[in-house]
């Protein structure tokens, strides 16, 4: 056991080194300071300035929020068209070689929004379902420009909040691929390449096995979609089984990477926010917050994959880890590790299998697609987190009587209302559609194991989809051709554009109102912000607002599954 | 007019981008790997002395007779149905930990290895993520010896050493855990027979 926690507490060290490193990089990519060039500006200026042409981008043009969140719409419109056209066509495009046909159309159009808003929820095997044409020119193209409109919408977020004019949103969405998703991706790529990740487009390989069967071993393109599937958050995996799959993830050495990868960019972002607000001391604190509710929640899911399901260890005779549908190159540690870094992350991928988790892994997974901010979606993440800082400004100038302010800008109705509408979208949009489809459990829920798991299965699907994290409890029956799969495809895309793009579209306003404030000067009087007590008091806000709108659901779900499986 | 403009913009990005990040980046990828590293990039494909697929260093599969070292069961049986052709499959069971089919399957599990001889370990016991699990644990291993031995004919040291040049350690000895690779320990036996 011990051995496991070591090599859980070596994973994450790598990270808290590297996100400083990558923070200061992201802040002169996104310009802090106009006044110093970004890092090889040389390399990267040419090819941006050529983008900017013959896309006909005005770079020096700044955008109001509501500007911006029209740019955001009218490019993701855009994006969406393509790319469920290519979906649908693909039985008539070449790179098909084991000649799939059209998906039905509710799966295309699921499939398309949840590449588009970064969900990459999957209600399909990717083996069986696209072609190497889909995956390629469709899918992966939308890992990196959601990846890339998430941390857009991130950067221009903190650019409001410290009194800076919100930016352009095209020349940030070039930037995030040309300066950071796409060199790290090259990188990421190649050694996940040597390491044994397939890059191929030969068809499946038909293997006679020592013991006579007939193996078919699925083949593709994996490498370049598999970093850019961690790194951009996105989690939709080529093969059905993400990341479990050995030519995804072969290694203890490609685990290692792509566990970083995909926390690498929103923790690092914090540290951007840092050197924007010129309080690098905010960012750390932040960042600490944020780090101890992680290793806590990694520390209850670990140990209760360790520990083991009774039932099952009652019949070995003693108690063993929890290896249902883990792998044993993994093996219980780095799958608990995996398991709460992909749903505080929003990435989704899995490494395995979430339904059969035990009941303590089932908690803090929901618990992390409720919150949202343990270190949260790509860009979007990172605005959540200073939502809930303004929300405990706001608590605080309450309990004391004084104006609310923050980095020295009031903080007023209009401010309060997005903030709420910010926090509000995500419980409508997760509890709502679960109980109309726990109403009619026969004909919408396709629940594969009933009983309390089975609440936890709806509520996560839903959860994950409004959080736009992508993962899911993978025995429910969402996907063509259950009968279930037209209803899950169809509400599921609607909590996915809810819970994508009203928050987004609230954040630039919000940010748009607070770049406009005339800054108040700090006096004794003012509240701080950046010492611990003030950050202990936003981990509380944001714990009780978790679990004021959710308990009930923990309670039931995998609460109640807990003291199910112990009763022997 | 400036709706016209910003639909243009919308368009134009998207292609120029499309371009690089779905056409040229992949096509930098499969390059490099095609040239530099041909046998992981096409699959770690293993082939007998004739060219014929045996399978995959990466990928597990089912063994049933005795003189092989046996895998993890796996609910898609290791992509070797029928109706895995012509994609291949991978998947796992997704059953809860509260759900009564579980106990019930791994009781035909631990049935099935007492009767083989071998004492039930729990990754023997449990189906994998993938359903293609390459690895089994150590002792998993170790618990298979007598019998392999036995059906081969061969001295039990013997076949322990090949075991333990099979075992794949941790990244560094710290990540991960350390597992057999059942196809490579299985193709040694078999090289060793000839």
């Amino acid at each position: 056991m011990w051995q496991g926690l070591f090599q859980i507490a070596l994973t994450l060290l790598p990270i808290v080194l590297l996100t400083p490193i990558l923070g200061r990089y992201m802040a002169r990519v996104f310009q802090a300071n106009p006044a110093i060039p970004a890092p090889l500006d040389r390399i990267f200026a040419p090819l941006e300035r050529g983008i900017y042409r013959l896309s006909q981008i005005d770079d020096r043009e700044m955008m109001t929020g509501w500007h911006y969140a029209r740019a955001i719409f009218a490019s993701n419109i855009v994006m969406a068209i393509f790319v469920f056209t290519l979906l649908m066509t693909q039985g008539g495009l070449p790179l098909n070689p084991t000649g799939l046909g059209a998906p039905t159309w509710d799966t295309a159009l699921h499939t398309t929004i949840s590449f588009l808003t970064n969900t990459d929820q999957q209600h399909y095997s990717g083996e069986t379902t696209f072609s190497y044409a889909s995956q390629v020119f469709g899918l992966g193209f939308l890992m990196f420009t959601s990846a890339a409109t998430g941390l857009a919408v991130g950067i221009a977020f903190i650019r409001g909040l410290t009194g800076r004019s919100l930016g352009n949103f095209y020349v940030d969405l070039v930037r995030s691929i040309t300066r950071i998703l796409l060199p790290l991706s090259i990188y990421i790529a190649l050694l996940l390449l040597v390491t044994g990740v397939p890059e191929t487009l030969s068809p499946p390989v038909t293997a006679t096995t020592l013991d006579g069967a007939t193996q078919t071993i699925s083949v593709g393109p994996v490498a370049h979609l598999e970093s850019i599937k961690q790194l951009g958050e996105n989690g939709g995996g080529f093969f059905g089984a993400n990341s479990a799959h050995p030519f995804e993830n072969p290694n203890g050495f490609t685990n290692l990477v792509a566990t970083i990868s995909m926390v690498i960019i929103p923790a690092a972002l914090i540290h951007t926010y840092g050197i924007f607000a010129g309080n690098p001391r905010q960012s750390w604190l932040i960042f600490g917050m944020v780090f101890i509710i992680f290793i806590i929640s990694i520390g209850i899911a670990a140990i209760g994959e360790y520990d083991g399901n009774p039932i099952i260890n009652a019949q070995l005779g003693s108690p063993q880890p929890n290896l249902e549908g883990k792998e044993v190159r993994f093996g219980w540690a780095q799958t608990a590790l995996w398991a709460v870094a992909t749903t505080g992350t929003m990435c989704g991928a899995v490494n395995g299998m979430l339904d059969s988790f035990m009941p303590a892994g089932g908690l803090v997974t929901l618990f992390n697609l409720f919150l949202q901010i343990i270190w949260g979606g790509q860009g979007t993440g990172t605005a959540y987190l200073f939502v809930y800082l303004i929300l405990a400004v706001f608590l605080t100038g309450l309990m004391v009587g004084r104006t609310p302010e923050f980095l020295g800008r009031k903080i007023e109705k209009p401010e309060i209302i997005l903030a709420s509408v910010v926090l509000l979208v995500h419980p409508i949009a997760v509890l709502i559609p679960s109980a109309i489809t726990l109403a009619f459990p026969e004909t919408l829920s396709g629940i594969s194991n009933a009983g309390f798991h089975g609440i936890s299965q709806v509520v996560y699907e839903y959860a994950s989809a409004s959080a736009n994290n992508g993962s899911g409890l993978e025995g429910l029956a969402d996907s063509a051709p259950a009968a279930t799969g037209l209803w899950w495809n169809l509400s599921a895309s609607m909590s996915m554009l809810f819970g994508r793009y009203v928050p987004i579209l609230a954040l630039l306003l919000l940010a748009d109102g607070m770049s406009r404030k005339q800054p108040v000067p700090m006096t004794t009087g003012t509240l701080r912000t950046d010492t611990v007590l003030f950050t202990s008091v936003t981990a509380g806000v944001i714990l009780v607002l978790g679990a004021l709108s959710f308990f009930p659901i923990l309670a039931l779900g995998p609460i109640a599954e807990a003291f199910q499986i112990s009763k022997l | 007019m400036n709706q016209v403009k910003e639909l243009t913009t919308a368009i134009r990005s998207t292609l120029i981008l499309w371009l690089i990040v779905a056409v040229i980046y992949p096509l930098i990828i499969l390059v490099f790997g095609q040239i530099f590293v041909p046998f992981q990039a096409n699959g770690s494909i293993i082939r007998s002395n004739n060219g014929v697929a045996i399978g995959s260093t990466l990928i597990g599969q089912p063994f049933t007779s005795n003189k092989y070292f046996w895998s993890r069961p796996s609910t898609i049986s290791y992509s070797t149905d029928k109706t895995a052709a012509p994609t291949g499959v991978s998947g796992a069971s997704n059953l809860a930990v509260s759900n009564p089919d579980l106990p019930k399957r791994i009781k035909a599990e631990i049935t099935r290895l007492k009767a083989a001889g071998i004492k039930p370990t729990s990754d023997l016991v449990y189906t994998s993520g993938s359903g293609l699990d390459p690895h089994i644990s150590l002792e998993s291993a170790r618990n298979q010896i007598a019998r392999v031995a036995k059906a081969r004919g061969l001295d039990t040291n013997k076949v322990e050493i090949i075991m333990t040049q099979s075992i794949e350690d941790r990244f560094l000895g710290i990540f991960g855990e350390p597992g057999v690779n059942v196809l490579d320990l299985n193709l040694a036996l078999d090289k060793l027979a000839k």
